[in-house]
């Protein structure tokens, strides 16, 4: 899985087939972790579609970045991860924050700017946080987030409390300088931090042809000596597998390790993206062949782990609490006025 | 259960849009993610997907339509074998109308703080003659001392013991886990000391000149400075950015800059600006205790200079409270940093020639102490505001805003400003000369106040 990066004239043309190289078989996953699997990434596509139905009924204002088809990316690194590390990521968040386990209601009132979302309606769909979940934002500058995840690795290596930092970043924010000066500071401290490059092939309308030198952005630390892998982000197997491999490596104290997810999101950048940059097909393509939640589905029943009408089950469960969570943020009240001027500081 | 599909909102500004193509037909099967139709928004063509599975079972908006509201009806989908009599039950809750918008708050109507910072503590004690320089050193091994948590990053601030030597002797004494030479990469390492912060520690981030901080600059705002309150209070950054600020002498435009008013602007920081080396101990102290992240302007000129300081591990000055440091009746200067000193030589230059000046030594640019300003106003009716950045914008600008607010009627004369001349800061020595404020120029603008 894991390619040296250390020399960059050996570095592969680009390969289609790489990202194959991680299909796994389900060995070491157990009946019990895949269905939880495939609740948690039913649970964000249906909460996506749940926030884009509010968004165009005006409930949800301003940005809000739709994760719909990357699910098996967060879901399978949240699969390898241990309760005392962190994460932290960009604008496209409800997902992060849905597999770090915070609360679907909270979520869905901060989208829609009320007193009981997560930021107290302050914060909206891009700038939500959970200290308990050590869930860390929610960054709206594109890059930004990187050298803070760097940080979160930095306190776990000086406290020495065992946990390692999950930092996310897009295709587009790739070519970010920050990104490589973090690079640099993480190999030079070992710091314990698995930089996760979501590559869904468009930086908003750019695709990564278009942006991008490079293309095997999972090498892009091999001049910094990180070594990195490309995954299928599409099968959420072959990303907890690489999300372990990683981890290990990071818990061991040998440094950062970057994975690259291909990976592909259905909806537009945001709500108000026409997508004209892209054709129809080669969204239905990748929704027909390689939806990670119809993967799972397929394998679930192949491997007889559920029938039909668990699954079913599973899918009326799953509407339930998002229909929930539409109603509460709905019911929840606008902030007090009052909170306008509060959370500017704390008391010294 | 039947649902209805509704206009939607396309984009943070969209109110109606044009209908512009029905894609499925009345009675067509539609499965989760087909597209329904293509609506015209201001901005772009776009398309409706459907949510959930069914049949669409009538179109309530012809296509071509245009104007179409937003939230509007335009098609009802249908289960398998249901009638679209059933729609009426069904109908998709409507949007809940916002609560009335309270009216905004302006700035004068937002709420200071009910207490002042404590006063600063009455000192008896013993004291030491010291450098600002080793105040400063003092003020951070103090505090490394007293909390396992503080750790100190930056440009040179081991080995080489500081490019300004203010962190002699640290590495020594806490070791490379504590005192922390990073490369150069300022964007990085702010960044990087924030996310620490998030994740517990109380990091001290010295920049070599706060010239190179601007290109941590986004980090600090948008990072440090608004995450508290995107976070709802959750997530506060306890840090501080602390390095020279300002002109030291003839190292040109990039190296030259005060950007005081840039921080001061920003609400989630605090900025503090210290004069003597009992400020810059007393104030350190208080910005690495404090839990908010904390922008510390140093001056290099400074460094050099001594004080006497209470020798006492405890003392600390409050942030955001301004100290007289001469009294006076005629007028009133203030100031901060390196001006301090120069407001203090003129208001002597002044009493020559019978005018008091009462010189005020800001300390705090963020939150402003105003209550001290205002009152010595109401004292001495004339105000004259000295900076050594920029006039456009600044500090100066700031007070004079805040004294017309507050003070309006208590004035006899317009304030006046003592800046920066309003260009790059050349290198020349005889030009460099003329774009610092002088002694000369605080006196003159004092006796101008004060119609002399």
């Amino acid at each position: 899985m894991a390619k040296p990066p250390n020399n960059a004239k050996s570095a592969p043309k680009h390969k289609k087939g790489a990202a194959k190289k991680n299909k796994s078989t389900s060995s070491g996953v157990n009946a019990e972790d895949l269905l939880r699997f495939y609740r948690q990434m039913l649970l964000i596509r249906r909460f996506e579609e749940k926030a884009g139905q509010l968004y165009g009924m005006g409930l949800i204002g301003g940005f809000c970045h739709l994760y719909i088809g990357q699910e098996a990316v967060v879901v399978g690194m949240m699969a390898a991860a241990n309760k005392q590390d962190s994460v932290i990521t960009s604008y496209r968040d409800h997902g992060h924050m849905l597999a770090c386990d915070m609360d679907p209601n909270g979520v869905m009132a901060e989208l829609t700017g009320r007193r009981d979302g997560y930021s107290k309606g302050k914060g909206g769909s891009m700038h939500m946080f959970s200290r308990e979940k050590n869930f860390y934002g929610g960054h709206g500058i594109v890059g930004a987030q990187i050298p803070l995840g760097t940080g979160l690795a930095f306190a776990h290596k000086y406290k020495e409390d065992g946990g390692i930092a999950h930092a996310y970043c897009g295709d587009g924010a790739i070519n970010q300088g920050q990104i490589y000066e973090s690079f640099n500071m993480a190999e030079l401290w070992k710091l314990p931090v698995i930089y996760v490059i979501e590559n869904n092939r468009y930086g908003m309308g750019t695709s990564i042809e278009r942006a991008s030198a490079t293309t095997e952005l999972y090498q892009r630390g091999a001049s910094f000596g990180i070594p990195g892998a490309q995954v299928d982000g599409m099968d959420i197997l072959a990303v907890k597998a690489a999300g372990e491999k990683a981890a290990a490596r990071c818990r061991a104290g040998k440094g950062p390790f970057i994975l690259e997810m291909k990976t592909y999101r259905y909806r537009g950048h945001s709500m108000s993206d026409p997508a004209k940059y892209r054709d129809k097909e080669e969204v239905s393509k990748v929704r027909k062949e390689s939806d990670p939640i119809d993967n799972l589905r397929d394998k679930l029943i192949a491997a007889k782990v559920a029938d039909e009408a668990t699954l079913k089950d599973i899918d009326k469960d799953i509407k339930a609490i998002v229909t929930a969570a539409a109603e509460f943020a709905q019911a929840s009240e606008e902030p007090d006025p009052a909170e306008l001027y509060t959370d500017i500081l704390l008391e010294a | 259960m039947a649902t209805q599909i509704l206009m939607p909102a396309l984009s943070p500004t969209m109110t109606e849009g044009k209908l512009a193509k029905w894609v499925k037909a009345e009675g067509d099967k539609v499965a989760s993610g087909d597209i329904l139709a293509e609506i015209e928004t201001d901005k772009a063509t776009m398309e409706i997907e459907a949510v959930d599975e069914g049949i669409l079972a009538k179109i309530l908006v012809a296509e071509g339509t245009e104007g179409v509201p937003v939230n509007t009806p335009i098609a009802v989908i249908t289960e398998d074998g249901e009638d679209v009599g059933d729609i009426g039950v069904a109908a998709v809750k409507a949007p809940t109308p916002a609560a009335p918008a309270a009216a905004p708050a302006t700035a004068a109507a937002a709420p200071r703080p009910s207490s002042q910072p404590a006063q600063e503590p009455d000192y008896s004690g013993p004291t030491v003659h010291i450098s600002v320089r080793e105040a400063l050193r003092d003020a951070m091994a103090e505090e490394m001392r007293a909390d396992e948590l503080v750790f100190l990053m930056g440009e040179e601030v081991a080995q080489y013991q500081g490019a300004y030597k203010i962190s002699q002797g640290l590495l020594d004494e806490f070791g490379p886990k504590r005192v922390i030479d990073t490369p150069i990469t300022e964007q990085g390492f702010g960044g990087l000391g924030i996310g620490a912060a998030f994740g517990g520690l109380r990091p001290i981030v010295e920049f070599m000149t706060f010239n190179f901080a601007v290109q941590a600059l986004d980090q600090i705002i948008n990072s440090a400075a608004k995450t508290l309150y995107m976070s709802g209070g959750q997530m506060g950054a306890p840090i501080v950015f602390r390095g020279p600020n300002g002109a030291a002498a003839r190292v040109g435009a990039q190296h030259s800059q005060c950007y005081a008013s840039w921080y001061a602007h920003v609400p989630g920081l605090k900025v503090v600006a210290p004069w003597s080396a009992a400020d810059a101990k007393g104030l350190l102290k208080s910005a690495i205790r404090d839990p908010n992240p904390v922008v510390f302007l140093e001056n290099e000129i400074l460094y050099g200079q001594t004080f006497d300081v209470p020798d006492d591990p405890d003392f600390t000055l409050p942030i955001g409270r301004a100290k007289v440091e001469r009294p006076g009746a005629d007028v009133t200067i203030t100031a901060f940093s390196l001006m301090v000193g120069m407001s203090l030589d003129a208001a002597e230059a002044l009493a020559t020639e019978g005018i008091e000046a009462e010189v005020i030594n800001l300390r705090t640019l963020r939150p402003l102490d105003t209550d001290t300003i205002v009152q010595s106003v109401r004292k001495t009716n004339r105000l004259v505001t000295v900076e050594e950045g920029w006039p456009t914008a600044g500090i100066g600008a700031e007070i004079a805003a805040v004294i017309m607010e507050h003070a309006f009627d208590d004035l006899d004369a317009p304030v006046a400003r003592v800046a920066g001349a309003d260009v790059p800061m050349p290198y020349a020595a005889n030009l460099e000369k003329l774009a610092l404020p002088t002694v000369d120029q605080i006196v003159a603008a004092a006796k101008s106040v004060c119609y002399r």
